[in-house]
């Protein structure tokens, strides 16, 4: 089945088309300011492929950095409301109390706290009051307001509150969109309760994202299903993935470690991806990204959920290189690279310009460069790789070596050894492996709730059939699903011998 | 707060601004030696006090004349409990509020029992709903893992009568502990029952007992170190040597981690943390071993430094200090020891805050040599 990818970067939009395992076509165009003309122009050369081989078109699958760009340039958020069951807890520190000011005002957030919520051990908190809660909702309500962000104390081990409390909001405004904390996010109730918000603030502009990729596949005359890509390496229905922008914040770098995968063949590795601008190391565990398990800051905001570990490094093609003193970065030309770096007749050192004058990658014109003096060149690069080994190391979990796969435009930078690394793999396609990845990426399925009354036999394959079922719901072919994780965790104090588990599973896409 | 005081001028009271909250949470942090607790929810909530209205004021212990009464207060609990169960933010008021009812006295300052970490927040906000100064001192000078470790209990202060406060309004007065362990042991009994997290204010002092016992100045010492990394990274310094120069610090070791176990042993988190050494330290090795805080650093396996001095680990880039939860292979620091306070190097406080104590018999306690700080 065939299956094309597209990755939307900041600075390239590039795009795959595959036959089962074999790359039929690829293309790396530039992301235009209105950034659908970009995707555009990357389907067509692609779908003009498409006569190539044999046999329909199965899927798109899209990546793209529309919604952490939307965070990060304050702009095309929507007005939310924060309902927060908690109180007394919290009472002092109200929703969105440690966000950026200019962040605040760009969502302009109607606050709410009601009292409820549960203690650790699963027993309530004090008693929630639905009342409260309504009189929010009709305060909501007639603010003309309809995206709610709700959480509530230890909601991750008991979803009742927010479930509660979703049901009253749809009761006054039936057409709520409705984002609980417990769906997104952990333990840490700041934390939670933000990604809960940005997710609230998104819904707007996840509807008319994938409306606009919807048209521009329309345009190209495919009308197949598409997905979107999502952080933990995984795609879901365009559809669903717009209730949940969150969940595509690091589609980009997820997109490469699991090209990188897929080209080299390891499951367990290091990837780096070197872009424009920066580089992402990360790791690959079984195929898939390791999650961060700390703060991850988006926009400013503090948020604990779902992310790929990535280590940035201020080094990519586009990176400036001082003449004078050598200095490396942080600037870099970006985008203006085809304009500005020397090597494509600009003015400005780059980081692509001293790898062109090692000779270690062909392109532009190398006279431009041949007036660098050999031992400068040659210092520049040792500092680029000490750089690299540095970051490279800390990603390490331990002091064993372990293979570092280089992949992105600007993978070239990187050297052929790598202190602490057994080899340094480098592959065909590593220019479009985000594409690539996107191309290739499964279906998964999660329920993480709370059972009560079920031995933990019962609980376990309970939860595992209702993953099984998300997965399939979600286009995965019931008959390739893998279980992931499975993690079972006893809560004290509920009756019914109470556990709450999480099971995780993941398949192919069902092509039917 | 009234413009004339009978303990105090008022004219002598330093406010408090957020920017100096931005300070303080990073020398917190520092004085913390890897423990003490996170002290970003603290800011939040002084941030919102200070929002609301409240003023946050220091006060020098000189400042305040010796019968005036001073109940020192802090956070107790799981931290993992707290980032969830978030404070309502008026449990410290409450503590106080009881504290008077109960002792039939005003309490005329709020003192700060442990300044290393999240405990260094708690008092301001206490203090400031109450109109009253946090005074410039606290109990350990850094962060340690129990109450009875604090100068107030080991120069013979009865914790007791002491008062434990949940978010619900649940007010526990603990009448008397026959010793401060068994002090300790009760409150741990009794914030399960409140939810996992409470604060707790201790037996009123007199100032006089405070201005001979507390660790002198140490806001003034927290807040310093924080704005020198602060300045340096603003400056594009090295915020290690701003730290040391800051404090009079000595930089042990740069390095990286090599190696980390870490397990737990009656309630603590207990383990040791390898480094390889770069820069000025490439090809040297260094141990130190962790229990809730950083104890013992060996060089080479040689020890060197040793509680109750402090042994600091800050990210040798951005200056900001690392705590001991958050350790992880690949992680390059800088190691730094700053100079016990007097108070915790007397035989007296040795005995419960010395290496001994730890569970280190064989370690004698070889305080950094005067000599030396501020020196590289």
């Amino acid at each position: 089945m065939k299956r094309i990818g597209i990755d939307v970067g900041g600075t390239n939009t590039d795009a795959v088309l595959i036959d089962g395992e074999t790359i039929l076509a690829s293309v790396k165009v530039p992301t235009t300011q209105d950034v659908m003309s970009g995707v555009k122009a990357a389907l067509s050369h692609v779908a003009a492929h498409l006569g190539d081989t044999p046999g329909p078109l199965g899927a798109v699958m899209i990546g793209t950095t529309h919604f952490t760009n939307a965070v990060v340039e304050r702009a095309r958020l929507e007005r939310v409301a924060a309902l927060r069951v908690a109180l007394p807890t919290g009472a002092s520190l109200p929703p969105m109390c440690d966000w950026p000011a200019d962040l605040v005002q760009a969502v302009d957030p109607l606050i709410f706290m009601t009292h409820g919520g549960h203690e650790y051990d699963g027993a309530p908190l004090v008693p929630m009051r639905d009342d409260e809660i309504r009189e929010a909702a009709m305060r909501i309500r007639d603010a003309g307001v309809t995206s709610v962000a709700i959480s509530a104390t230890f909601s991750p081990l008991t979803t009742e509150c927010e479930d509660r409390a979703a049901e009253i909001v749809r009761q006054v405004i039936p057409g709520a969109r409705i984002t609980l904390s417990n769906t997104l996010g952990r333990i840490g109730l700041l934390e939670r309760e933000n990604v809960a918000l940005l997710n609230a603030a998104l819904q707007s502009l996840g509807r008319i994202t994938v409306q606009a990729f919807k048209d521009a596949l329309a345009e190209a005359g495919l009308s197949v299903p598409f997905y979107l890509t999502q952080n933990d390496g995984t795609v879901a229905l365009a559809e669903a993935a717009a209730a949940n922008p969150v969940f595509s914040f690091a589609s980009g770098p997820t997109n490469s470690m699991r090209g990188a995968a897929f080209l080299t063949g390891l499951e367990d590795a290091m990837v780096v991806d070197v872009g424009g601008t920066t580089s992402d190391i990360g790791c690959l565990v079984g195929g898939f990204p390791r999650e961060a398990n700390n703060i991850v800051h988006i926009g400013g905001v503090r948020t604990l959920f779902r992310m790929p570990d990535l280590l940035p490094i201020a080094l990519g093609g586009g990176t400036i290189v001082d003449p004078r003193t050598g200095a490396i970065g942080p600037r870099s030309t970006g985008y203006r690279i085809l304009q500005e770096a020397r090597v494509f007749g600009g003015e400005t050192l780059t980081a692509s310009d001293i790898a062109v004058a090692a000779g270690v990658v062909e392109m532009g014109d190398p006279g431009r460069v041949a007036d660098l003096d050999p031992a400068f060149v040659a210092a520049t690069r040792a500092k680029m790789a000490a750089m690299i080994a540095e970051s490279f190391d800390q990603m390490k979990t331990s002091a064993e070596d372990v293979p570092l796969i280089a992949v992105g435009g600007g993978a070239f930078l990187i050297p052929d050894q790598v202190p602490g690394a057994s080899e340094v793999l480098r592959v065909e396609n590593a220019g479009v492996a985000n594409a690539i990845g996107a191309a290739m990426a499964q279906v998964s399925g999660e329920v993480d709730k709370v059972f009560s009354g079920l031995s933990r036999d019962a609980a376990l394959s309970a939860a595992e059939e209702e993953a099984r079922a998300a997965a399939v719901a979600s286009g995965a072919a019931e008959d390739s699903l893998k279980t992931l994780e499975v993690e079972d965790i006893p809560i004290a104090y509920l009756p019914g011998a109470a556990r709450r588990v999480r099971v995780r599973v993941i398949g192919d896409i069902d092509f039917g | 707060m009234p413009e004339t005081n009978v303990h105090f001028d008022t004219a002598n009271l330093r406010t408090l601004t957020p920017g100096d909250l931005d300070a303080l949470e990073i020398g917190a942090g520092i004085l913390g030696c890897g423990g003490g607790g996170n002290p970003y929810q603290g800011k939040l909530l002084t941030l919102e006090a200070m929002k609301a209205g409240y003023q946050m004021t220091l006060l020098a212990t000189d400042d305040i004349a010796p019968e005036a009464r001073c109940m020192s207060v802090g956070g107790i609990g799981a931290p993992v409990v707290g980032t969830e169960r978030i404070r309502e933010g008026r449990e410290g008021l409450r503590c106080l509020r009881a504290m008077e009812e109960y002792t039939g006295q005003p309490i005329d300052a709020v003192v700060c029992e442990e300044i290393g970490g999240a405990n260094s927040m708690n008092p301001l906000v206490t203090a400031g709903l109450a109109g009253l100064p946090v005074l410039d001192c606290d109990g350990m000078g850094r962060a340690f893992p129990e109450m009875q470790m604090t100068t107030f209990s080991i120069y013979g202060h009865s914790s007791t009568p002491s008062v434990m406060c949940d978010l619900h309004g649940n007010v526990v007065v603990f009448q008397h502990a026959v010793s401060e362990v068994f002090h300790e042991r009760m409150a741990r009994a009794c914030v399960v029952a409140q939810g996992g997290g409470a604060m707790l204010a201790t037996a009123p002092m007199a100032a006089s007992y405070v201005q001979r016992y507390a660790i002198p100045k140490s806001y003034t010492q927290a807040l310093e170190l924080g704005e020198a990394v602060i300045a340096a990274r603003r400056n594009q310094d090295d915020p290690i040597e701003a730290v040391c120069k800051s404090q009079g610090g000595r930089r042990l070791f740069t390095g990286k981690i090599t190696d980390l176990k870490r397990h737990l042993r009656g309630g603590f988190a207990v383990g040791e943390v390898s480094l390889g050494g770069f820069g000025a330290n490439q090809g040297e090795a260094a141990e130190i071993a962790i229990q809730n805080e950083f104890l013992i650093f060996r060089r080479e396996g040689r020890v060197e430094v040793t509680v109750p001095d402090l042994i600091v680990v800050l990210d040798v880039d951005t200056g900001y200090p690392i705590t001991t939860e958050v350790l992880r292979y690949g992680q390059r620091v800088a190691v730094l020891a700053l100079p016990a306070p007097a108070l915790l190097r007397t035989p007296q406080a040795l005995e419960v805050v010395g290496p001994q104590a730890f569970g280190y018999p064989e370690i004698v306690f070889d305080p950094l040599p005067a000599a030396t700080v501020g020196a590289a």
